[in-house]
């Protein structure tokens, strides 16, 4: 389809698109008047229930945990696919460290960005512990702190290298992490099911409301999805960066023209 | 006021899928998918507010005092980060396909000979 | 609170706009991450701290990120 049938095809059907989603959206409460009953019994049983005063985390981690658990393994099957293909293919060799933009050599960071980077690398790591440990107190929880956490590993790369960041981080310790918390899930659910008698039950003991040790098995399961996201977010940015700086074409193959301006020839 | 808020929403949601259609650029194609995902996070977290009310976290609050819905912002955040994996996979495949064909015109994607 | 919540809501139509009316995908990369921060405005202002906590996380680093690595990568083969 060229290009201008296309758009012609989108001016016909938008409207209609347009009018079945205005048709909808009016059907819904006022803006600010929500009715949904779920989220305020939620909200009056969720602390004296499960002693988690967090109602959002206590929602995602203990009474919707099984989605979240798909969620979380889509994130992982994703990340599996994104390493798969940017890993190094058939004709594609590690080179040296090259800026593929305009294939200067890639000038060292400046003395000033070195140092705030890692100045601000201890920090971000404690600030990133610290949210993911409160998720059930306070906002915060897994997703948020992990992806926090690879921020703090994105620092070493700004601060200084791509190899200093390998070098750092070993791939093989990156994945078992990913894993790890993959897994960890699944195995608190299984415990779930063993102890309690269902997949995902809050089989640890409650606690005390406001405390860091409260709300049975959801400080676990931060710990698991913190390190899950974060290894996985550590995964991708490698994976790509791997890519962009290091991995060079071999050569080109003998049926593929070297010129990919004359592929239509 | 609830017209703006879900207007919002609407309208990312067509001027994404304009941006999809009309994208003439494999990379501006996939944000355009990523501006469509937003919509729904303001959907989402504009169905769960009410007016006056408090976030649903009671660390220092009495418990009943009215807050938002803690349900839709549950389904937000999950969906938030995993989007943007998803994201970074579309971004993969445009990169390996720019590797083998050079191009990054989707009108070309169906001329690989 | 409402007059914020409107002001973010008229920026997010505009960013989100500018994000898909822009066509060089570099320019782009910035103004998603701006959009991001926005959305986590928006999403602060509606009483959401743990969505404006993902996004400003996710949209303002990780996103513009990986634009950014994938640009690169395709850019320098299009010599």
């Amino acid at each position: 389809m060229t290009p201008r049938a296309r758009r012609l095809l989108f001016f016909a059907s938008a409207p209609v698109l347009g009018i079945v989603v205005a048709a909808g959206l009016f059907g819904l409460p006022r803006f600010g008047h929500s009715d949904a009953q779920y989220g305020q019994v939620l909200n009056a049983v969720s602390v004296p229930e499960r002693h988690i005063t967090d109602v959002v985390t206590a929602v995602n981690f203990d009474y919707r945990s099984v989605d979240t658990m798909g969620e979380e393994f889509i994130f992982f099957a994703a990340v599996a696919g994104v390493v798969l293909l940017l890993g190094a293919q058939a004709d594609e060799s590690p080179g040296h460290v090259e800026d593929a933009a305009t294939g200067r050599w890639v000038p060292p960071t400046s003395d000033a960005v070195r140092v705030l980077g890692l100045a601000l690398v201890g920090p971000t790591v404690l600030f990133a512990l610290y949210v993911i440990a409160h998720g059930h107190l306070t906002p915060g929880g897994g997703f948020q702190g992990g992806v926090v956490l690879a921020t703090a590993v994105l620092l070493v790369y700004l601060a200084g290298e791509h190899q200093h960041l390998h070098n750092l981080y070993p791939d093989r310790a990156i994945e078992g992490l990913e894993a790890g918390g993959a897994a960890g899930y699944v195995v608190l659910g299984v415990a779930g099911l063993a102890l309690s008698g269902s997949f995902l039950a809050n089989w640890a003991p409650l606690g005390q409301v406001g405390h860091l040790n409260s709300a049975g098995i959801v400080p676990l399961i931060n710990v698991a999805v913190g390190a899950e996201v974060a290894a996985g977010f550590v995964l991708l940015l490698s994976a790509f960066l791997h890519q962009t700086l290091i991995l060079r074409r071999r050569r080109p193959t003998p049926d593929e023209p070297v010129d990919p301006l004359e592929r239509s020839a | 006021m609830s017209v703006l808020a879900y207007g919002v929403a609407a309208w990312l949601l067509l001027i994404g899928l304009w941006g999809v259609v009309t994208s003439r650029n494999l990379v501006h194609q996939v944000i355009c998918v990523s501006v469509v995902q937003a919509s729904t996070y303001v959907l989402l977290v504009a169905i769960g507010y009410r007016v006056g009310a408090v976030a649903p976290v009671f660390s220092g609050i009495r418990v009943g005092t009215i807050a938002v819905d803690p349900v839709v912002q549950a389904l937000c955040l999950t969906d938030v980060v995993v989007g943007t994996t998803v994201t970074a996979l579309l971004l993969a495949l445009v990169v390996q396909w720019h590797k083998r064909t050079g191009s990054l015109d989707p009108d070309q994607l169906n001329e690989r000979d | 609170m409402n007059v914020l919540i409107a002001v973010a809501l008229i920026l997010i139509g505009t960013a989100g706009t500018l994000v898909v009316v822009i066509q060089d995908p570099l320019r782009q990369a910035l103004t998603v991450s701006l959009f991001g921060i926005l959305l986590g405005i928006l999403f602060f202002a509606v009483q959401a701290p743990d969505v404006a906590l993902s996004e400003i996380v996710v949209g303002a680093v990780a996103l513009p990120l990986m634009i950014l690595l994938a640009l690169a990568k395709v850019r320098g083969g299009t010599r």
